[in-house]
Order: C-alpha cells, then sequence, then structure tokens
C-alpha cells in the first residue's frame, strides 16, 4: 500500500472512531460510573446519576455526542519505528478531525490565538494536538483521542515547589484544584496528577496520568498508596455529582512521575469529568485495527461510515 | 411524584420550592445569555418576548434553521457570567424561572428574594437528555445577535431535571457549598498530608 492509499484509509477509519468516541463513553468508566451512582444516598444525587445515565443512552440510540461540548481532540499516540505509514499520521488525523466535525458532528470549538476566529472546522495552529511516543521494536501505532472539553480544561494548573514544601505540597495541590474549580467540571472526575522537574513536564504527565485505564496504580508502592489516599480524602469532602452535595467527587486519581531535579518538586493537576472521552484504537503494520475501549465498537464501525465512503 | 412547572409560572407555584428541590418544566422556555441581557439591562432595550411568569434558559443552542427550525442540541452555559445583570433583568422582564449551568452569586440570591423567582440547574454534559424534551421551536427574537445568542422559543415537555440552586427566600446552594467545601478541605487533607510527611527520607535499598 503507498503512502496516499495509507492516509485515506486511517483518515477514514479515524472519522468513524471519533464519532464512535463521542457519542459513547469507555467501558471502563460505564462501569466506574455505575459504581459511583451505587455509593450516593440522597435524592438530588440519584436524581443527577439517573439524568447522565438516561443521556448516555439517548446518546447512543441516537448517535449524537453525549455531551454537546465535544472540545477540542487530542491524540496521544505510541508508534512504533517499524510502523509504515508515520509520515502520514499527523495529515490523516486532522482530516479525520476536519471531516467528523461535519459527519458526527462535532461542535465547532477551535479559535486559532490572535485571529481570533472559528477556524469551523476544529483544525487549528497545532489543533488537533499530538503528543508522540516512540517504541524502537514496534511496528504498530497506538492512538488515544481525548475530547478535551472546555469546562474541564479550565480547573488544570502546574507549579513548581520547593523541596521544603515537601510531599505536601501535592497533596494541597490537589485538593486545591478539586475543591476550586473542580467542583463546576462535572464530577465525578478523574485526577491526573504529573510530578516531574518542571511545570511543563508535570503537566504532560498529569495528563498521561488520566488517560490510564481506570484503577490501574502507580509502580511505586508508595505513589499507589498516595492514589488510593488521594481518592478516598477527595470523597469525603462532600462533593457529588455536578459539585452539588453528595459522596464521590472522584472516580480515581491517578499519579504519573519522573525523575526530578533535587531542588524541585513540580506537580501538574489536570482534571478529566464524568464524560470522559477517552478511547483507544490499536493499528497493525497493514491497518487492521482493534478497538478494546468499547465492547460494541465493533458493531458501530461496521455500521458507520465515514465521508469518503458515502 | 415529580414536580411539574407549567408556564405561566405564578409565584405561588414556585414560593415553597427550596434549594435541592428537584422540577421539572412544561409550556415555554426560552433561551437568553450575555447578548440578551446586555441589551435589556445596558442598552435599555425592550425584550421582544414577553418573560413576565415565564423562564429564562442560559443556553447557546444548535438549531437546524429551515422552513421549520429544529433544536439539534441544547445544553446550559455557566450562568455566573450573567451574574453581574440577573438582578435588574428578573426586575425588568418579570421573569420567574431561571436555568443554567453550575451557581450565580449573591447578587442573583437577592434579586431571586425581592422580585420572587428561581434559578435551577440543569446537570452539565447532558445535552442529549435536554434536546430531548424540547417539542419544537416556536420562534426567534434577536436573531441577528447570532444562533447561540438569540432568543430562541422553545415548546418543552418535563423539561429536567431542574435543581433549584436559588430560591424565593434568597437562599443559595452554591455559595454555602463553597463555604462548606473550603472547611472540609482544611479536614480532608490533613490526614494525607500526614501520610506523605516522611516521603521525602531515602528509601532504604533493596
Ligand atoms: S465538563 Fe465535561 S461533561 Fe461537563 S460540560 Fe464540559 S465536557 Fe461536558
Amino acid at each position: 500500500m503507498n503512502n496516499e492509499e495509507a492516509k485515506k484509509i486511517l483518515s477514514s477509519t479515524m472519522e468513524k472512531f471519533i464519532g464512535l468516541a463521542a457519542t459513547h463513553l469507555p467501558d471502563d468508566v460505564l462501569a466506574k460510573l455505575e459504581e459511583c451512582r451505587a455509593k450516593e444516598t440522597n435524592e438530588m444525587q440519584k436524581t443527577l446519576y439517573d439524568a447522565y445515565f438516561t443521556n448516555l443512552e439517548l446518546a447512543k440510540k441516537l448517535n449524537r455526542p453525549c455531551c454537546q461540548d465535544t472540545g477540542l481532540m487530542h491524540f496521544y499516540m505510541t508508534v512504533g519505528a517499524k510502523f509504515p505509514y508515520i509520515g502520514v499520521i499527523e495529515e490523516a488525523l486532522s482530516d479525520a478531525v476536519r471531516k467528523a466535525t461535519f459527519s458526527v458532528p462535532l461542535r465547532q470549538n477551535t479559535v486559532n490565538y490572535f485571529d481570533e476566529r472559528n477556524t469551523g472546522d476544529n483544525v487549528g495552529e497545532r489543533i488537533p494536538w499530538f503528543h508522540w511516543e516512540i517504541e524502537p521494536d514496534r511496528d504498530d501505532l497506538e492512538v488515544i483521542a481525548y475530547f478535551a472539553g472546555g469546562g474541564c480544561c479550565l480547573p488544570g494548573n502546574a507549579k513548581v515547589f520547593k523541596p521544603s514544601d515537601g510531599y505536601a505540597s501535592i497533596v494541597k495541590a490537589v485538593f486545591d484544584t478539586v475543591s476550586d474549580l473542580g467542583i463546576n467540571a462535572c464530577p465525578p472526575l478523574i485526577v491526573g496528577v504529573g510530578l516531574g522537574t518542571n511545570m511543563e513536564n508535570a503537566a504532560v504527565l498529569s495528563k498521561k496520568a488520566y488517560l490510564r485505564p481506570l484503577g490501574t496504580h502507580h509502580r511505586h508502592p508508595k505513589a499507589a498508596a498516595l492514589e488510593d489516599a488521594l481518592k478516598d480524602g477527595l470523597n469525603k469532602m462532600g462533593i457529588g455529582a455536578q459539585g452539588m452535595r453528595g459522596n464521590i467527587a472522584a472516580m480515581e486519581v491517578h499519579i504519573e512521575s519522573s525523575g526530578r531535579h533535587t531542588a524541585d518538586i513540580a506537580v501538574g493537576v489536570n482534571v478529566a469529568c464524568y464524560a470522559h472521552r477517552r478511547g483507544v484504537i490499536r493499528f497493525n503494520s497493514d491497518l487492521s485495527y482493534e478497538i478494546p475501549t468499547y465492547k460494541d465498537a465493533e458493531e458501530y464501525m461496521k455500521n458507520s461510515k465515514s465521508t469518503e465512503e458515502n | 411524584m415529580k414536580k411539574i412547572l407549567t408556564t405561566p409560572i405564578s409565584f405561588d407555584d414556585i414560593k415553597d420550592l427550596r434549594v435541592g428541590d428537584v422540577v421539572y418544566l412544561s409550556g415555554y422556555l426560552t433561551t437568553g445569555r450575555d447578548d440578551v441581557h446586555r441589551r435589556v439591562v445596558h442598552e435599555g432595550l425592550k425584550c421582544p418576548y414577553d418573560f413576565k411568569d415565564m423562564a429564562i434558559m442560559h443556553a447557546g443552542p444548535i438549531v437546524k434553521e429551515g422552513e421549520k427550525n429544529i433544536m439539534v442540541s441544547i445544553g446550559p452555559t455557566s450562568s455566573i457570567r450573567m451574574e453581574a445583570d440577573e438582578a435588574e433583568f428578573i426586575e425588568k422582564t418579570g421573569v420567574k424561572v431561571i436555568v443554567g449551568k453550575g451557581g450565580m452569586g449573591n447578587l442573583t440570591s437577592e434579586g431571586c428574594k425581592k422580585f420572587g423567582a428561581i434559578h435551577c440547574v440543569f446537570p452539565g454534559g447532558c445535552a442529549v437528555l435536554a434536546s430531548s424534551h424540547v417539542e419544537g421551536i416556536e420562534n426567534v427574537y434577536w436573531r441577528e445577535l447570532g444562533m447561540p445568542e438569540a432568543l430562541w422559543v422553545m415548546k418543552v415537555n418535563e423539561f429536567g431535571p431542574l435543581i433549584v440552586s436559588i430560591d424565593t427566600q434568597g437562599n443559595n446552594m452554591f455559595v454555602e457549598n463553597k463555604k462548606f467545601y473550603a472547611e472540609q478541605k482544611i479536614k480532608c487533607e490533613q490526614p494525607i498530608i500526614d501520610l506523605v510527611s516522611n516521603y521525602m527520607e531515602v528509601e532504604e535499598q533493596k
């Protein structure tokens, strides 16, 4: 297959996949939301969860984006150095976003700085956002697609502390973020915490943290203990769905870390809302693919048509 | 039993509702957000839609326009942006029910108390549910403001759930919650700060 053909296939598959990921929540998120729902006791919270689930069912049935804010598209990618079509991936994915904006449809959310005009197709300067990681010995491509909504991006922050502030600075950063703007970001949230050497790598790690499959833990036992303690602590605050007083503020807290300079503790905190639209698709070198995040993915992809196919 | 408010809404219909109560709305619900408030409150224009005893929704919908306008998607937008103008808007128009996302501040709760209105929250991120309760679009005013800012008059059927966040006594759920969470934060983070107090110590080599 030449590059042009590969680009067409990638774009057309990704356009349908974006439709799938905008209209469905991943299986692990749905299961977690069910757990959270069962832990809420007051009537108002039950009403809110009923609304969440009815909305999700309707979205699926009517094939419409479950939240009106389909955000900006972020692609977190792991590509094998031997994947044959590395050169066309960015173009193919941008094309898929452009087409999905009309075929799904997605809300037109993208504005370039300084032009301050809506681009109309969700493609803009460095948007969709691409994050690359390269695996030396593999020949496949894994794409994590994430719809970054306005409300859930607002609370995010990263800050560098002095070692004398200690690990307490991490705890405080998490509680400050969730109790301030986090309560408006449609809880229950998935809280990503990135610990790094400086502001931007902590921020990137905080994103990678919330993209992890729910309930997985950091490899270090102390970090894993902190993940659980933070989750339990946040869930004692009485926040609940929509920040309207209930039991569960956070579905999970995930931590990712890198080494740090002896003189700094860098902390990034990023929150994802209950509508955690995080879809994973894996392409083999012949562009056959699998979608591990939704049990009805195969059926959806079979029944859906890209702009090209129409 | 479902508590349903039907437009036109009288003061009696809403006077006993308290923050946290869940209601549904039938009849008419009309969108109006930043520009509508600016025109009515700051530019002194007469609102072409009579909100007296009616309901407003802070929202910028997606409408498929044609011979018949069709509501594609409607989700509430953050009400707090209207905070500076809402009390005067209530006074000028006589609107009884305000629907939005997130809370509003003390200015609005004072307005609700003085002029007899309530603010309700429709759950965020539930756009498909919201549009499923819209039966049709009956009219549009101030279309020149653009699709999100225009006044879209919707016929709705049991639109909700709507959770009362400000009641006619001026109780304000979100203002109260903010205080509550600030206190809770200090209590809840302390045990975890204690847990990590020795995390800076060098781990023993295994
Ligand atoms: S925070 Fe998430 S669920 Fe809520 S409106 Fe924004 S994108 Fe939708």
